[in-house]
């Protein structure tokens, strides 16, 4: 509900609009009958006027890139087709047809009409290359499907005889322009696809106006050329005048002469090409032959065949040097071989184990004998050492003081040496060690050195 | 054993008449390539050789027929008929 009361710019509703109408596939590409009124050419090359039929009007503008091709003037009053799309002119709020082609009506309908079916047509996929058949090489028979009367069958039959005069002609008579026209020219296809016998169809006429060639814009005519298994060479008119049934055919030739020579190739380029084909393969094959006598001959001039015999006294000798060389080369061979193992032998023999193991009893015993004199110094050096260190010792040792009348004096266990008064008690027993023995006592007194 | 041997080139004439203008073109054109790619032994250069003349002549001889067939068709109550047709020599412009 929100959006409702939503309030639009002028401007706004006038680009929505044109953008509704623009989306609209009818008024992108629409064609339009009418009477024109109001006409101006303004100096800026666009045209300006109304289309109008007895109930409405409608505003038209074509602009100068366009009406530039126009084939008429167009004049107040003129009866018009138009093509062209519908848009709306923002600024004025109004909508206007925006017109791209004209033709005067009459004739234009016609127009028209083939334009509305060539598109049809083409949009179904119908005028595409990949659907086109190709035309035989040699057709073994061609169909003709045009007037019997005429110059078209003529010029037809003449360039065949001209081109190609061996191939059969089938004709199917069929009138080319008034009512009955496009229905007689499809049965003449259906029936000729039918009989199978000829393998490519010509359908044509000569030049005519519109109205005289419109047998062929016909829907049917150019369906039943999409649908026919034999491919169409298509010939209506002239080289200026182009029909549906040219867009679908298998190959559009400008002429109904054109048609013939497109159909058969010529007998005399035929006859050029298979004389032309004969001389290549001679040439070949000539020149394949001479090749091969050519190498013959060289093969036949070889020092083997015109000497034989030189050829092999000339081998035994190259085999006696060749036997030489072999020989000297095993000898020095031998020689090179003998040398090698003499050198090895040497080596191994520097390389014997037991002399080794001798070598090592040497060095052993070299070594036994610096360790044992190393040794024998050692334990002498170490026995003066010892000496001189009990002597050391005996001097300092207590027994040689008290042998000299000082003695030891021990607590009653004989552990704890007494060295001061106040380590003892009266009435302590004490144990006194002398050179030659111990003595038991007892400590009566004491008495500290002042 | 002649009458064989008569009846062996009959069955040949035969087989010529029924190859198309079209294969026997495209034989000789794949025969032309064959020999001009050079690679071929002699041997068979040469039956290659043989074979394209043969068709060389058949395509000729097929050229030389100058007889043109050319009919009408033309419907009746008995369904289609065929007569023999000549354009006539007038120029209605159709």
């Amino acid at each position: 509900m929100a959006d409702r009361t939503r309030i639009f710019s002028i401007k706004e509703i006038n680009r929505y609009i044109g953008m509704k109408l623009e989306s609209d596939n009818l008024l992108n590409d629409v064609w339009l009958r009418g009477e024109i009124s109001n006409f101006t050419h303004h100096s800026s090359g666009h045209m300006y006027f109304t289309l109008k039929d007895k109930d409405s009007r409608l505003k038209c503008i074509m602009f100068a890139s366009h009406n530039q091709r126009l084939p008429f003037i167009p004049k107040e009053g003129a009866k018009v087709l138009a093509r062209g799309n519908i848009a709306v002119y923002e600024r004025d709020g109004n909508y206007q047809f925006y017109c791209t082609s004209m033709q005067p009506d009459g004739i234009g309908s016609l127009y028209l009409a083939y334009e509305q079916l060539k598109r049809k047509l083409e949009d179904e996929g119908l005028f595409e290359p990949a659907r086109k058949r190709p035309i035989p090489k040699f057709p073994k028979a061609i169909g003709v499907i045009t007037s019997p009367t005429g110059a078209a069958v003529r010029d037809i039959l003449i360039t065949l005889q001209r081109r190609h005069p061996s191939v059969p002609v089938l004709l199917f008579p069929v009138s080319v322009q008034g009512k009955g026209a496009a229905p007689s020219i499809v049965k003449a296809i259906e029936i000729m696809n039918r009989l199978a016998e000829v393998d490519v169809l010509i359908i044509g006429r000569g030049g005519g106006s519109l109205e005289e060639l419109w047998a062929f814009n016909e829907e049917t005519v150019a369906r039943s050329i999409a649908a026919s298994r034999i491919p169409v060479i298509s010939a209506v008119g002239h080289e200026t005048d182009f029909t549906i049934s040219d867009f679908v055919s298998d190959l559009r030739a400008a002429t109904p002469t054109a048609a013939a020579e497109l159909a058969v190739t010529s007998v005399h380029e035929l006859r050029s090409k298979l004389s032309q084909m004969e001389s290549r393969m001679v040439q070949m094959l000539r020149m394949k032959l001479q090749g091969r006598q050519e190498r013959l001959a060289r093969l036949r001039r070889s020092p083997v065949f015109l000497n034989p015999r030189k050829y092999v006294l000339q081998q035994a000798q190259l085999l006696d040097i060749m036997q030489e060389r072999l020989r000297n080369r095993a000898l020095r061979l031998a020689e090179r071989n003998r040398e090698t193992y003499k050198n090895l032998f040497a080596a191994l023999n520097r390389a014997h184990p037991g002399g080794k193991a001798a070598l090592a009893n040497k060095q052993l015993q070299a070594v036994t004998g610096r360790l044992e004199s190393s040794m024998a110094a050692g334990m002498k050096e170490r026995r003066l050492q010892l000496l001189a260190s009990m002597r050391q010792l005996d001097a300092l040792s207590p027994l040689k003081v008290m042998s000299r009348g000082y003695s030891l004096v021990y607590d009653e266990h004989g552990t704890k040496l007494v060295k001061s008064v106040s380590d003892v008690q009266p009435g302590d027993l004490l144990k006194v060690k002398v050179a030659d023995g111990q003595l038991e006592c007892q400590v009566w007194g004491l008495k500290g050195e002042a | 054993m002649a009458a064989k041997e008569k009846d062996k080139e009959k069955d040949k004439e035969k087989e010529k008449e029924e190859i198309s203008f079209e294969t026997a073109m495209e034989r000789l054109e794949d025969i032309v390539g064959k020999l001009e790619s050079g690679d071929v032994p002699l041997e068979t250069a040469i039956e290659l050789f043989q074979e394209g003349m043969k068709m060389s002549q058949l395509c000729g001889s097929k050229l030389e027929q100058v007889e043109r067939k050319i009919e009408m068709l033309i419907e009746s109550e008995n369904g289609l008929q065929r007569k023999p047709f000549a354009p006539a020599n007038e120029d209605r412009g159709e």
